[in-house]
């Protein structure tokens, strides 16, 4: 039956028809590095267009079409994709597990996210980028002329199920997949925060994926959902983008606070401090995060029952947050502290999320949200908390987990060079942001007026950019010219955690036995208590693996296909890319694949090597 | 991992759906799908809800809704989640026969729907509801007509297992797939329910 051996294959078509969980998270990393350099791009564009009042380096239009994709590309292209790639490579390895639970499934996650994120930014090519801001907020977006709010309906569709198949995948893994002994109550952190975050976006964006749906309706199909006059309703748009969106905040920074658990608690060389309490903290703010939607609608005119309601329910979030800052604090309190990257990153987070926070709790004041709305004060909070909070996670975990991932160190000093001129870049440009807010600066509007006393604080701001700018490409060439540091990767921080248990590169089959778990923190119990090895929960056996596909290209290009033929229009082109996509869902489901195995002599030759 | 291999009536687990982890794994994926699902169907409630009484002019719900129609296509749905029950309990005694002669009752009964809806459609449609008509018009189809969408692709997804493991037996491999797609049948149905009460109930009497 299902003895034969993989084939060999080419490099290529390895990447291309890989189930491999680390594979799929290298390519999130990679895809996810390359959207986050492009959006970077287009937020340095507009910070140069605003650094001189009624300076004119972009036009309007197009400025409204980057500050579109910047957010966009940032959220669902960048910041997302980052975190997947992490999940992905590290959270089977932390429960000791051989593999996801839906391998095919995996890849095809990728596979729409990347079809759906280029989708997105083919725009650019074809008459103009969407233009109606990532918000896309009816009747903006809807009577947007040209394609480009289509691509961006069309573009997050295809990019936002994938996201969804991803979550449903990791759920399943942790709890079907873990190692005998790794309770729920034993997971490290960021296998939790994953968790909690699978658990978000699967509730999250089933309500991006109608608001999309009646969006393209009404764009493409002369729908009336947000058409005032045949009796439509524009706050519907709201409502559903942002039970969608607010969620999705916490998908976002969930993961990260997962991150800092995890390199604080190492980087300490202490147990995290109330591990309990940090796991239904998260619960709790993944819980709250449905709860408080709306209050990015005070100023629609919801009323003061609701706008009162959904306040108090936002500065609920404020404890359990507040909860897991102490615990970091005194996780670090007493430890002995290692000042790498990525602790730095870590540690510069603390304060830096906290402000943010603040000025959270000041927006969720419903009465004062009256004047901060729509202000620059919005957009110093929320760049605040997702680089002061995700981006920062994201470098702190790339410093961390990169000799794991990719199997050699990154180099400290250059990092050190990058976060620091990253760290007071990020400041620069956005604290001054809390006071052009207040002084009534509006976000969103491509110029401002000379003499009202804003020009000095845009100048620093854009100064600012310019040095997150410089800081990501001593990143990439930290990246390119560490490949030389390949000594002591397979445990380089003294890890904690099962992921560190493993060789790097870590072999497809993750682990030759499967672990067995005695403690929270598994590995450094066994450093400590047992003989600086995972106990082994089965005898040396042949292992059972998933054969690759090419399917998952196919069903991802079909959707593509179909998009291109609802953009213009061309039902026969949508016609023919559903028949690609459903078509190789059908193979995939008459086609009985049962996978290989691995032999034990193979897989004794691997654990020799080591 | 013999997961391939036909099961002979003494060696059956009594769960077979559940037996291996890829089983138990599609079993519990599928569960947190159809919660994405509910979220799906939540929204696009919500949005009929809001909209229900717009318009704009054009025929509201108590004009064109038939009580008597519906509710011939409310018994059918349900009689085909009937019988998609009696399907799996041929499952689980091992009577691959029987298990597939009742989902082919199941498309039968599902097919039998569509054709109803379909008609439904075009009434209306003739009767001045166009999608274009009003807010209510492309609420209303968007909500059933999703529906209709997931009773297709039901019905094509158990067409395929029908084909596909025609002959095969029941095995540790099709179980699960016989046993998610039942499941997703149910879920359609409750959604219909749903959809006659908030719908159509709602639309002629309230």
């Amino acid at each position: 039956m299902s003895n034969a051996k993989a084939q060999p294959k080419s490099v290529l078509w390895d990447w291309l028809t890989t189930v491999d969980h680390k594979k799929i998270g290298i390519m999130y990393m990679v895809a996810g590095l390359f959207f986050f350099a492009l959006g970077g791009l287009e937020a340095i564009l507009m910070r140069i267009q605003l650094m001189f009042p009624e300076f004119s380096f972009l036009g309007y239009q197009t400025y409204n079409e980057v500050l579109t994709m910047h957010g966009t590309t940032m959220i669902f292209l960048a910041a997302m994709p980052l975190l997947f790639g992490f999940m992905n490579f590290i959270v089977p390895l932390q429960i000791g597990a051989r593999d996801v639970a839906f391998p095919f499934l995996n890849s095809l996650g990728f596979w729409l996210f990347l079809f759906g994120g280029l989708l997105l930014n083919v725009s650019w090519f074809t008459g103009g980028a969407p233009d109606a801001a990532w918000t896309a907020y009816v009747p903006l977006s809807s009577d947007s002329p040209g394609h480009g709010v289509d691509y961006y309906v069309l573009g997050l569709q295809v990019s936002g199920a994938g996201t969804l198949i991803g979550g449903i995948n990791f759920l399943v893994t942790i709890i079907n997949m873990r190692a005998p002994g790794m309770s729920m109550m034993r997971m490290p952190l960021f296998t939790w925060s994953t968790f909690v975050t699978s658990m978000l976006i699967l509730f999250a964006f089933p309500a991006l994926t109608i608001g999309l749906l009646l969006l393209m309706l009404d764009r493409i199909f002369g729908g009336a959902f947000f058409d005032v006059a045949a009796g439509g309703n524009v706050v519907i748009w709201q409502h559903l983008f942002w039970i969608f969106g607010h969620p999705e905040v916490y998908i976002l920074i969930l993961p990260a606070f997962g991150m800092f658990s995890e390199i604080i608690a190492t980087f300490a060389k202490k147990r995290l401090f109330g591990y309990s309490a940090m796991v239904f903290a998260t619960l709790i703010i993944g819980f709250l995060g449905f709860m408080v939607w709306a209050h990015h609608m005070f100023t629609v005119g919801m009323g003061p029952v609701a706008n009162a309601i959904f306040a108090v329910a936002t500065m609920a979030i404020a404890v359990p947050t507040g909860i897991k800052i102490f615990n970091w604090l005194l996780t670090l309190w007493g430890g002995r502290i290692k000042f790498t990257v990525a602790n730095l990153f870590a540690l510069a987070f603390i304060p830096s999320f906290t402000m943010g926070g603040v000025t959270g709790v000041m927006l969720a004041t419903s009465a004062a949200n009256y004047q901060f709305h729509d202000t620059y004060f919005v957009v110093a909070h929320f760049h605040y908390v997702i680089i002061g909070g995700v981006v920062f996670g994201i470098f702190a975990g790339m410093f961390y987990w990169w000799p794991k991932m990719f199997g050699y160190r990154l180099d400290e000093t250059l990092g050190k060079i990058f976060f620091w001129l990253f760290l007071i870049g990020f400041h620069l440009t956005f604290f001054v942001q809390h006071f052009l807010g207040l002084m009534g600066m509006p976000r969103r509007v491509a110029s401002f007026l000379d003499g009202q006393g804003l020009n000095e604080m845009n100048l620093i701001s854009t100064i600012g950019a310019f040095m997150m700018g410089v800081a990501f490409i001593i990143l990439v060439i930290t990246l390119i010219v560490s490949r030389k540091n390949t000594d002591n990767v397979d445990d380089p921080w003294d890890g904690r955690t099962l992921e560190w248990a493993t060789p790097s590169p870590v072999p497809e089959y993750n682990f030759a036995q499967t672990p067995l778990v005695r403690e929270l923190d598994a590995l450094w119990h066994e450093k400590y208590e047992g003989d600086g090895k995972m106990k082994a929960a089965e005898p040396l056996d042949d292992i059972h693996m998933p054969n690759g596909s090419i399917l998952p290209i196919f069903i991802s290009l079909g959707l593509t296909v179909a998009s291109f033929g609802l953009i213009y229009s061309t039902h026969v082109i949508t016609v023919i890319g559903l028949l690609i996509t459903f078509g190789a869902m059908f193979v995939r489901s008459i086609k009985e694949d049962h996978g290989y195995h691995i032999p034990v002599s193979e897989i004794k030759r691997g654990k020799g090597e080591r | 991992m013999a997961t391939n291999e036909a099961v002979d009536q003494h060696t059956l687990p009594p769960n077979p759906e559940k037996a291996t982890l890829e089983g138990r794994n599609k079993y519990l994926g599928f569960w947190f799908f159809l919660g994405g699902e509910t979220v799906l169907f939540a929204s696009l409630f919500g949005t009929y809800l809001g909209l229900r009484n717009s318009t704009a002019g054009g025929p509201g719900g108590a004009d064109l809704f038939h009580l008597d129609l519906v509710f011939i296509m409310t018994m059918i749905l349900l009689t085909s989640s009937l019988t998609s029950v009696f399907a799996i309990i041929n499952m689980r005694r091992n009577n691959y026969k029987g298990l597939l002669m009742w989902m082919w009752a199941t498309v039968l009964l599902g097919l039998t729907f569509l054709g109803f809806e379909v008609y439904e459609f075009y009434e209306y449609y003739h009767q001045g509801l166009g999608f274009t008509t009003s807010a209510f018009a492309s609420s209303f189809y968007t909500l059933v007509g999703t529906h209709g969408a997931h009773v297709t692709f039901g019905v094509l997804w158990i067409i395929t297992l029908l084909v596909r493991y025609r002959k095969t037996g029941l095995t540790l491999t099709n179980a699960p797939k016989f046993y998610t797609a039942v499941l997703y049948w149910h879920f359609i149905d409750v959604v219909w329910v749903f959809i006659f009460t908030v719908v159509y109930l709602l639309g002629i009497g309230g």
